[in-house]
């Protein structure tokens, strides 16, 4: 019997995705990858996979997926509501799925990103390492869509139930840790700039970025133009219009706009969760 | 002349006055982690005035890097091997007029001045296997377009500011495009992936 899953329906976006293909930046390649990486990575190890297997990232639901063969799965990320031949059943958990059986994956409740492992992963061509989808670049398969045959690797390890953990509940707010550097001196007082109020999530945000809207940062001097410099994941970058961007794992590898701080990579995972509307403080050091 | 910047956990950005500093201090750090003497190193990231390092988490390579860079004279570097590659070029680019009518000579002049200049990667970034490579003839270094077009074709050799590069695949560009480069630049499936590295050197072939 064939080891696949039929995609039935996607959402929004719903992309493979592993913990990406880090160390290629030098040659301009994205680190791209799962954004909420500790939830791939539970996902994973509830199926008994290696930890950077690739499964699926579904942008708020609305996943239908039938599959061909008997295989495990299991959902994590934000509460939501999962559907299995009919019957409602748990995220975190894993799950037996029959030869034949739909699995579906509504809209969840808050948060934007679950995550969807199968016993053996998803099995295609890597490219450079890895089989995560760069929207960015073009690196990777192509965005999952309804029709697709996913192909499965053959299960590894036995699926594991005992390091199950609630997902974090999103906050509203998000205090965000960050370090001014390495262009803050090419803004008035940039702790204060950046503290004074809050920021709002906007719905242009994407894998590339978070953008953020609120009161323009205000750069000391808006003639100089900076020279391309590499950026990392987390750089909160400011083009010339002061409204913030926060880099998040499909950023280009180099900028041309001033990077007032880097974002702490432990706040990565509830950033990529922050749905448009969402309040961002940043607590720079 | 260095100065460094804090750049996120772990993380250190050099900044150089000039671009060839850049690319010695590039250079000295990756031979430094070659002969094992920096081997919390986790990624080494040239730009245009600036060089990157992070290093692993809670170790104590960024003092390292910067006790190297800070005793080294980056402005007179060692002679160093690198890798040369020889690119055929046809000057059939779009804006070959543009470039000649700026810089104030013949068209068949552009094609000398730019064919006859060694170059080196000096980095990689706007998309995958694209290169920076300076080096340009001063005549040539000239602004981007006024509108970007949407569409570049793949392997169009374009000059914008200090640089010259290749296109690796179609996407949107504002450089003025002089040739076209049918060489591979990038494939995602080939190891290593990307034809251009940062520091290789690089020659232009005239193609007829």
């Amino acid at each position: 019997m064939r080891r696949a899953l039929t995609v039935l329906a996607t959402g929004a976006q719903l992309l493979v995705q592993d913990l990406g293909r880090p160390g290629y930046a030098h040659l301009g390649v994205p680190p791209s990858g799962a954004l909420d990486q500790p939830a791939l990575r539970l996902a994973n190890r509830l199926v008994g996979n290696a930890e950077n297997a690739a499964g699926l990232e579904a942008l708020l639901g609305g996943v239908r997926l039938r599959a061909e063969c008997s295989c495990t799965v299991a959902i994590t990320g934000p509460d939501v509501p999962v559907r299995m031949a009919g019957r409602a059943v748990d995220t975190h958990t894993p799950l037996h799925l029959a030869a034949g059986a739909e699995l579906s994956v509504g809209a969840p409740g808050h948060g934007l990103r679950n995550y969807l492992a199968v016993g053996g992963g998803v099995a295609a061509q890597p490219e450079l390492g890895s089989l995560a989808t760069d929207v960015l670049s073009g690196l990777g398969p192509a965005p999952v869509r309804a029709g697709d045959v996913l192909a499965l690797g053959a299960a590894t390890g036995p699926p594991s139930g005992v390091d199950q953990l609630p997902y974090p509940s999103i906050p509203g707010r998000l205090v965000v840790d960050l370090l001014l550097g390495p262009r803050d001196d090419w803004f008035s007082d940039p702790a204060g700039q950046l503290t004074g109020h809050d920021w709002s999530v906007t719905a242009q945000s994407n894998r590339v970025g978070l953008r953020l809207s609120g009161e323009p940062l205000r750069q000391l001097d808006c003639e100089t133009q900076l020279p391309s410099e590499p950026v990392r994941t987390g750089a909160v970058q400011v083009p010339p219009n002061g409204q913030p961007v926060i880099f998040l794992a499909d950023h280009p590898t180099t900028g041309g706009y001033p990077v007032i701080g880097v974002v702490d990579a432990t706040a990565l995972p509830a950033l990529a969760q922050a749905r448009p509307g969402s309040i961002i403080h940043f607590q720079p050091r | 002349m260095v100065e460094f910047r804090r750049c996120g956990q772990d993380g250190l950005l050099a900044e150089f006055r000039e671009l060839s500093e850049v690319d010695a201090a590039r250079a000295l750090l990756t031979a430094a982690a070659e002969r094992g003497a920096l081997p919390e190193l986790a990624e080494l990231l040239p730009g245009a005035r600036t060089l990157l390092a992070v290093v692993q988490p809670g170790s104590r390579g960024l003092d390292t890097i910067r006790e190297l860079l800070s005793e080294a004279d980056l402005t007179d570097p060692p002679a160093r091997d690198s890798r040369e590659l020889t690119l055929a070029v046809r000057y059939d680019g779009p804006d070959l007029e543009l470039v000649a009518r700026t810089a104030g000579v013949s068209t068949s002049e552009v094609v000398a001045l730019h064919a006859d200049s060694l170059y080196t990667v000096a980095f990689c970034g706007f998309a995958p296997g694209f290169g920076y490579l300076s080096g340009l003839h001063p005549l040539l270094q000239q602004p981007r377009l006024e509108s970007p077009r949407t569409s570049v074709p793949a392997g169009a050799v374009g000059v914008a500011g200090e640089f010259s590069a290749i296109y690796p695949g179609s996407s949107p560009g504002g450089w003025r495009l002089i040739g076209s480069c049918a060489a591979p630049l990038f494939d995602p499936r080939r190891e290593p992936p990307a034809l251009l590295s940062p520091g290789d050197r690089v020659r232009f072939e005239v193609v007829r």
